[in-house]
């Protein structure tokens, strides 16, 4: 472990003055990216600014925006939130699925997004749902959508300074519905070799398709939305021909890797499936 | 880098030690406060062996900074028995058999402790999803999850 200094700062100002120091400062959430990395030097620091005592980082509250989240808020929290199960089922699901108890007991929602790595689980289901990502400076607030948040692998367009205060995830519509589903070799404790996030919203008497968001992970540098996937749902009624077709259009956001987890061809055979299967669990939990 | 005071309870006696601000509260306990029940595998969160709970909660004493556990309650494995009296999970483990070197043991006792405490009645399903953050290279998982079981019956 390299040696840093340690800062948990009980108000948002003191913790954006820490993090704007001179010197290599590093936000910490739930620490079950950071200090791995920083155990093995992949990562160094100067100070480490623990954020999970900062109050606007803990806050879970709605109004008329939608559902805000603290970006320290653990995936356990999340997940026990009554809300985040009824309204959103796929961040439901991918919060539920981040490596052991353990882990969700630690991990933080905006700690998978700013890790951000291509493969986290908790990110096509915020896409989906259009989630906004508040950042907060020294220089005051600003609001970006989380599709514009990424910018490669473990890149960000946070800078020095600059931390994910929270997530305003806007409330869903009548008769819609999310799911989130991925794909690794064993039920738990692994990195996703594909993800599939997707939100449905129709018209309950024509069953024409609304609003269509769909989300991959780990088949390009970055979280992506399929938007060629999105166009070919919207205005039309759903049905299995549709989604097939649908599923095939996913495949064109992606842009995977060969690597030890499959190969490319592998992951976009699996976007393709798991499009289908999450736009299928979509269909029946609107219409139940 | 100069030592920082840390005040925080540990299976329910306060403490009030120096430590250096990056260790991990994985090497606080096993190297400044000899609890060695918490055992050291992988260091990143993978095997579980680490597993102690902070504020009722079970994490990965790994990934956790000494100086984060700051007035907060840290229960291990060796407070998990009361008065020289084995808990009811100790007590089925052993019943059972459900361990052969025993590094995982430890680990296994925490996580299963917490989960009987959020479900008193798992399913075997329930069992191996809620343990999943804890691996045992010895065993093949089924006598600890028949142990569980039995934990949870008694
Ligand atoms: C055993 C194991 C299994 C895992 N399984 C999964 C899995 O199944 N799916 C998955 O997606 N991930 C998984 N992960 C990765 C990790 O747990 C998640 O990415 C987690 O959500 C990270 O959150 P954290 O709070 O622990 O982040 P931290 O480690 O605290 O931070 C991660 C990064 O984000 C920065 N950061 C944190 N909060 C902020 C903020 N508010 N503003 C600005 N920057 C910030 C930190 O500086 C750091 O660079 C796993 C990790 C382990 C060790
Ligand atoms: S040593 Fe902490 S999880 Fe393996
Ligand atoms: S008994 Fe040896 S690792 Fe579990």
């Amino acid at each position: 472990m390299g040696t840093f200094r340690y800062a948990a700062p009980n108000t948002l100002d003191e913790a954006l003055s820490a993090l704007a120091a001179p010197g290599e400062s590093r936000p910490l959430a739930g620490g079950t990216d950071l200090i791995d990395q920083l155990r093995t030097g992949r990562r160094g620091a100067d100070v480490v600014v623990d954020l999970k005592l900062v109050p606007e980082l803990q806050r879970m509250v709605s109004d008329d925006r939608g559902l805000h989240i603290g970006a320290a808020r653990s995936c356990t929290d999340v997940r026990d939130h009554a809300q985040v199960a009824r309204q959103y089922q796929g961040l439901f699901e991918s919060a539920g699925l981040i490596g052991s108890i353990q882990i969700q007991n630690r991990a933080a929602i905006g700690g998978n997004v700013c890790n951000a790595a291509p493969s986290a689980d908790i990110v096509p289901a915020l896409l989906v749902h259009d989630a906004i990502a508040v950042i907060a400076s020294k220089k005051g607030k600003r609001e970006v959508p989380l599709a514009g948040f990424f910018v490669g692998p473990g890149k960000t367009v946070l800078e020095k300074g600059q931390i994910l205060l929270e997530l305003i995830l806007p409330a869903p519509a009548p008769n819609s519905a999310s799911a989130y589903l991925r794909f690794i070799p064993r039920n738990e404790m692994d990195i996703a070799v594909a993800g599939v996030g997707s939100y449905l919203e129709l018209d309950p008497a024509t069953r024409i398709v609304k609003r269509a968001r769909i989300a991959l992970a780990a088949v390009a540098p970055t979280p992506v939305r399929a938007r060629m996937a999105e166009m070919a749902l919207e205005g039309r009624e759903i049905n299995d021909a549709l989604i097939d077709a649908a599923s095939g259009a996913a495949v064109q956001a992606a842009r995977p890797i060969t690597d030890v987890r499959g190969s490319a061809d592998y992951r976009k055979e699996l976007v393709q499936v798991l499009t289908r299967r999450t736009l299928r669990t979509c269909v029946e939990r609107i219409l139940s | 880098m100069p030592k920082v005071p840390l005040r925080f309870s540990v299976n329910a006696e306060q403490k009030e030690i120096m430590v250096e601000p990056y260790w991990t509260l994985l090497r606080t306990l096993r190297d400044e406060l000899m609890l060695t029940g918490t055992k050291e595998g992988c260091s990143n969160g993978n095997c579980g062996a680490c597993t102690v709970m902070v504020d009722g909660k079970t994490v990965n004493s790994c990934l956790v900074l000494a100086p984060e556990v700051s007035g907060q309650e840290v229960l291990t494995v060796e407070g998990i028995a009361r008065n020289g009296k084995l808990s009811r999970v100790q007590e089925a483990f052993v019943q059972e058999g459900a361990l052969q070197c025993g590094f995982c043991t430890p680990g296994f006792i925490v996580s299963t402790t917490a989960l009987l405490h959020r479900i008193p009645n798992p399913t075997e399903e329930e069992i191996r999803l809620n343990l999943a953050g804890n691996l045992c290279r010895c065993t093949g998982y089924d006598k600890i999850v028949r142990a569980v079981q039995r934990a949870a019956g008694s």
